[in-house]
């Protein structure tokens, strides 16, 4: 219900969170984002208080008392230092790497303790996923949580809303706290495999058939160069003998293929056109291909390599139709 | 979707570590309890401990619940068998022993470890219903925080016990002041809030309300305190410290008993010799009666006199009690008692201790007044060469007859017992007065401390027109009893309590020096009570603070002591990042050359940018901006990069 209400009225959840998302940059846990509760624990905890005050005072312990109180002084103090343990770290998004529709994006958040003390068993969930885990933030440093959140779209994917809890020293209290760092994925579209479009261009005609995905044309060997793709490092040669050696595959020739969305039929949908492309531009770069890519209102000139492919890919990713 | 949380303790399993801990820690914890227990079942309690540690390090399953609840059965019908409850005092405390094993057996996650630690703190507090002695108090805070630690370990899995030690220490460090603080401002109330089990009182040593031949000697063996008492001035002589306790009436030939007795409107005496203001803090003993040193002249709070002259307290003495009140020595007797009263103070059983019987009756015919036959027979004791023992030989059926004329020895009960007989006998009204006498004085704080050891008896004779006097026929017949105490008067051979033995003199010396600790230690830790709360209160400006005022000043105190605590958490934290610190003023430093650093402008581009605009320090600037790099952002940390850093930046020169 308050779940609902809060949904319905972000206004009211971000002054309730103390925060209005996305944060950008360094997110720094104020006291006033730090909530406290008694965990289920500490009502058994208090619960044992009373009983030991009640024998205290029954059978007039003064000893009794003494620890009754100094135990109730403990509670007090766990629960400072519960909220010790959150107040104040500064999250900082790392750097996520681009996913493909359907896998899930990798966020990178870094938690400075920013304190001469260690702050144990942190929990960083993933609100959204409820993927989550526990860090330990040294005394000085920084902890490093890799939060998994499937990607089921392409474009931005946003990181969303993650809390860190607590329950350090004692357990008796649970402390926790919203944060929304700014931090986003990019999302390939979902590539489909399918068979190469036909090569263009006079030098290319006729040197590569219509490939089906997957039967890579093996062609031979030849030396690494700097700029080769580590995908085609033969890697099982290379522990032969001790040279960097590449996988050379028919095709790459310097043959000029241009994947566009025109030769696709509109019949197919967008997303499905994208997904398409997708799934080429990974089958030319396996292959090795000079290609480029075409879409309505963009073009990225024919190349090859890592770079270039990531660039087709976020074209594909964030291609908006005109 | 909800997946399992992480840090929720009933879905963590507690593994071979933990374990140990917690094990170790209830280890600790159940020793007092261990000496006390009956042998089997602290070797139970332990094996139940190795048990779940064999299963923890052997990573089996944990024995079914039956098998568990088997355990307990037995368990349970042992110390029935032993104790015969299962709700007295001693039977369930070793019963919460016995399970903290059992809740181990059923441990599996760090929810259950707590609550066995839980149970642990529990456990130490059951210690106090024996002891509350200062050396248990260190026992108890050592307990504590190794549970702590534990309990600290259980949401720490990855931390070394070093760091939970640590912790424990930090957080106790910082729950003391709030623990004092409701300590001393907490209302307290007077308990018990219901009844007792039947022994909660037992094991308490002390005087009794009868006195047969023998009890009283083997009350003068221990070394139990009786009391204490603090003299305003000057303490008075041991010879006068007569502290006067049960007065005993009826006599069955064997046995002197209390019998029925009555109060009495208190009528402060007159006359007397010196007066004494003093202090008394009594141990507790279950019974009603409190001691005061012969002869009351003020009635202390909560107490009463009985009609023949002993102070008794309203309720029975069961915690530590304090008291204060004055006394006179040798004030003008009661001159008038009422006949009824005479008449009881000279029964005596038909056809007992015909012997001494005799005697008296020769007494009376040959004196012409009471005192006469007082004297004469003081002078027989003082005459009769009788031995003092602790020892003395068991009597008949004639017990004064036997003492008297046959075996002539014995302690201070068969003294005055036949004293007392001898002057019924005569037609003299005469009791027998239980109490002690004497008492040690520690020269470290001028207290004087009786023990059950200074137990003593004697006797009070009614003479017209004095009233009731007191006669010792112990310090008559044994004249080094009541000068020097019970160790010179008895030989050195006898069993003597180990510290009243002549030539331990160093030994008493250290214990007097404790002792006198522990008395500060009895009266303000364990005599806190409301009266003392009151006291204290009125001290600090509170005068007549009822329970809401303390409770305002002790939520005020707990909630300033919160935001301290929040303020010191926050002060750790707000320091600045040295590395950061350090940078800021390298930028600043530059800015003041006119090498303003832009917002948009990282660390490499403003360095190398400067290292252009002030060549003369191109090396040093070049170096920082390389260093704070690797420091802000490298991979690996950097050891005292932080403090190269700060030294680079404050040698550097751009001016």
């Amino acid at each position: 219900m308050i779940g609902n209400l809060l949904e319905r009225h972000p206004r009211f959840a971000n002054w309730l969170y103390g925060f209005t998302p996305p944060e950008p940059g360094t997110v720094v846990l104020v006291h006033r984002r730090v909530y406290i509760v008694p965990a289920r624990l500490g009502w058994i905890f208090a619960g044992v208080l009373v009983v030991l005050l009640i024998g205290s005072i029954n059978y007039s312990l003064s000893l009794g008392f003494a620890l009754t109180f100094l135990l109730a002084g403990l509670g007090l103090t766990g629960m400072v230092h519960t909220a010790r343990n959150l107040a104040r770290i500064a999250i900082s998004a790392g750097r996520a790497e681009p996913v493909f529709a359907g896998e899930s994006a990798q966020f990178r958040l870094y938690l400075d303790g920013r304190g001469a003390f260690d702050r144990p068993s942190i929990l960083a969930r993933h609100l959204r996923s409820g993927s989550q885990l526990v860090v330990d933030i040294p005394a000085n440093g920084v902890a490093e949580a890799v939060l998994a959140a499937p990607a089921t779209q392409r474009g931005w994917l946003p990181l969303g809303r993650v809390m860190l809890e607590t329950r350090f020293p004692l357990g008796l209290f649970r402390a926790w706290s919203y944060i929304e760092p700014e931090a986003r994925c990019l999302v390939y579209p979902r590539p489909e495999r399918s068979a190469l479009p036909p090569f263009t261009g006079e030098a290319a005609a006729g040197v590569i058939h219509a490939q089906t995905s997957g039967s890579d044309d093996f062609a031979g060997l030849r030396g690494y160069q700097s700029s080769d793709s580590p995908r085609h490092i033969a890697w099982k040669a290379v522990a032969r003998s001790d040279k960097l050696l590449t996988k050379q595959f028919a095709g790459d020739a310097a043959a000029e293929l241009w994947l566009d969305m025109q030769l696709l039929p509109a019949a197919l949908g967008l997303e499905q056109r994208l997904s398409r492309l997708a799934g080429w531009v990974l089958a030319a770069d396996r292959a090795g291909a000079h290609y480029g890519l075409r879409l309505s209102g963009v073009e990225i000139a024919p190349g090859r390599g890592d770079a270039h492919r990531s660039a087709c890919l976020q074209a594909l990713a964030l291609y908006q139709a005109a | 979707m909800k997946a399992p949380h992480p840090l929720a303790p009933e879905l963590r399993a507690v593994n071979a570590r933990d374990l140990a801990w917690l094990i170790a820690s209830l280890a600790v914890v159940i020793a007092p309890h261990a000496l006390r227990a009956p042998w089997w079942l602290t070797l139970l309690t332990l094996c139940l401990y190795g048990w779940r540690m064999y299963f923890a390090l052997n990573r089996a399953p944990l024995p079914s619940r039956w098998l568990v609840l088997g355990v307990a059965a037995v368990a349970m019908f042992g110390v029935w068998v032993e104790f015969r409850t299962l709700f007295g005092r001693q039977s369930g405390i070793l019963l919460l022993m016995l399970f903290s094993g059992l809740k181990l057996l059923e441990t599996r996650s760090h929810r259950d470890a707590a609550v066995a630690g839980f149970l642990g703190y529990f456990l130490i507090v059951t210690n106090f219903l024996y002891t509350q002695t200062m050396p248990m108090a260190v026992l108890a805070c050592g307990a504590l925080y190794l549970i702590t630690a534990t309990l600290i370990g259980f949401s720490a899995p990855q931390r070394s016990p070093r760091a939970n030690l640590r912790t424990a220490g930090l957080l106790l460090a910082h729950a003391a002041p709030a623990a004092l603080a409701l300590f001393l401002l907490f209302p307290r109330v007077q308990g018990p809030l219901w009844g007792l089990p039947q022994d909660a009182y037992s094991g308490m040593t002390g005087l009794s309300d009868t006195m047969t031949p023998g009890n009283l000697a083997s009350l003068a063996q221990s070394d139990a305190m009786a009391f204490r008492a603090e003299f305003q001035g000057a303490s008075p002589p041991s010879a006068l410290r007569y502290w006067r306790g049960p007065v005993l009436w009826d006599f069955d030939g064997r046995t002197w008993s209390v019998g029925p007795n009555y109060l009495a409107d208190f009528v402060a005496p007159r006359g007397g010799r010196e007066s004494y203001r003093y202090e008394v803090v009594i141990e507790p003993h279950n019974r009603y009666w409190l001691f005061a040193l012969e002869t009351a002249a003020t009635l202390p709070e909560g107490a009463r006199v009985s009609y023949d002259g002993q102070l008794v307290s309203t309720s029975p003495v069961r915690e530590r009690r304090r008291y204060e009140l004055s006394s006179v020595i040798a004030p003008d007797g009661e001159m008038r008692d009422s006949e009824a009263t005479l008449r009881r103070a000279l029964r005596l059983p038909q056809g007992s201790n015909p012997r001494a019987s005799a005697l008296a009756t020769q007494w009376r015919s040959e004196s012409a007044n009471d005192e006469q036959v007082v004297l004469r027979a003081i002078d027989f004791l003082r005459q009769g060469r009788y031995q003092y023992t602790l020892e003395p030989a068991l009597l008949g059926a004639h017990p004064v007859d036997e003492f008297l004329f046959t075996t002539r020895e014995g302690f201070c009960e068969h003294f005055s017992s036949a004293f007392v007989f001898l002057m019924r006998s005569a037609g003299i009204p005469a009791r027998v007065i239980t109490g002690y006498q004497g008492g040690e004085l520690n020269p470290v704080d001028n207290i004087i401390t009786v023990r059950q050891s200074d137990a003593h008896a004697w006797a009070e004779v009614f003479l017209r027109p004095r009233g009731w006097v007191r006669v010792d026929p112990t310090a008559a017949a044994v004249p080094g009893r009541v000068e020097s105490g019970l160790a010179r008067a008895v030989p050195q051979t006898a069993a003597l309590p180990l510290m009243m033995r002549p030539q331990l003199e160093w030994l008493r010396g250290v214990r007097d020096r404790w002792e006198a600790v522990a008395h500060k230690w009895n009266i303000w830790v364990l005599g806190y009570n409301p009266e003392r709360q009151r006291e204290l209160m009125s001290l600090a400006g509170l005068r007549d603070a009822d329970w809401r005022t303390l409770t305002a000043v002790l939520f005020s105190f707990l909630g300033a002591m919160t935001l301290i605590l929040l303020a010191w958490s926050l002060r750790r934290m707000a320091r600045p990042d040295p590395v950061q610190k350090a940078w800021r003023t390298f930028c600043q430093k530059l800015a003041k050359r006119g090498v303003e650093r832009a917002a948009n402008e990282g660390p490499r581009d403003y360095a190398a940018r400067a290292a252009r605009a002030i060549p003369a320090a191109r090396v040093s600037i070049l170096r920082i901006g390389a260093l704070y790099i690797g420091l802000r952002y490298g991979a690996q940390p950097m050891a005292n990069g932080a403090s190269r850093l700060r030294r680079l930046v404050r040698d550097l020169r751009v001016a």
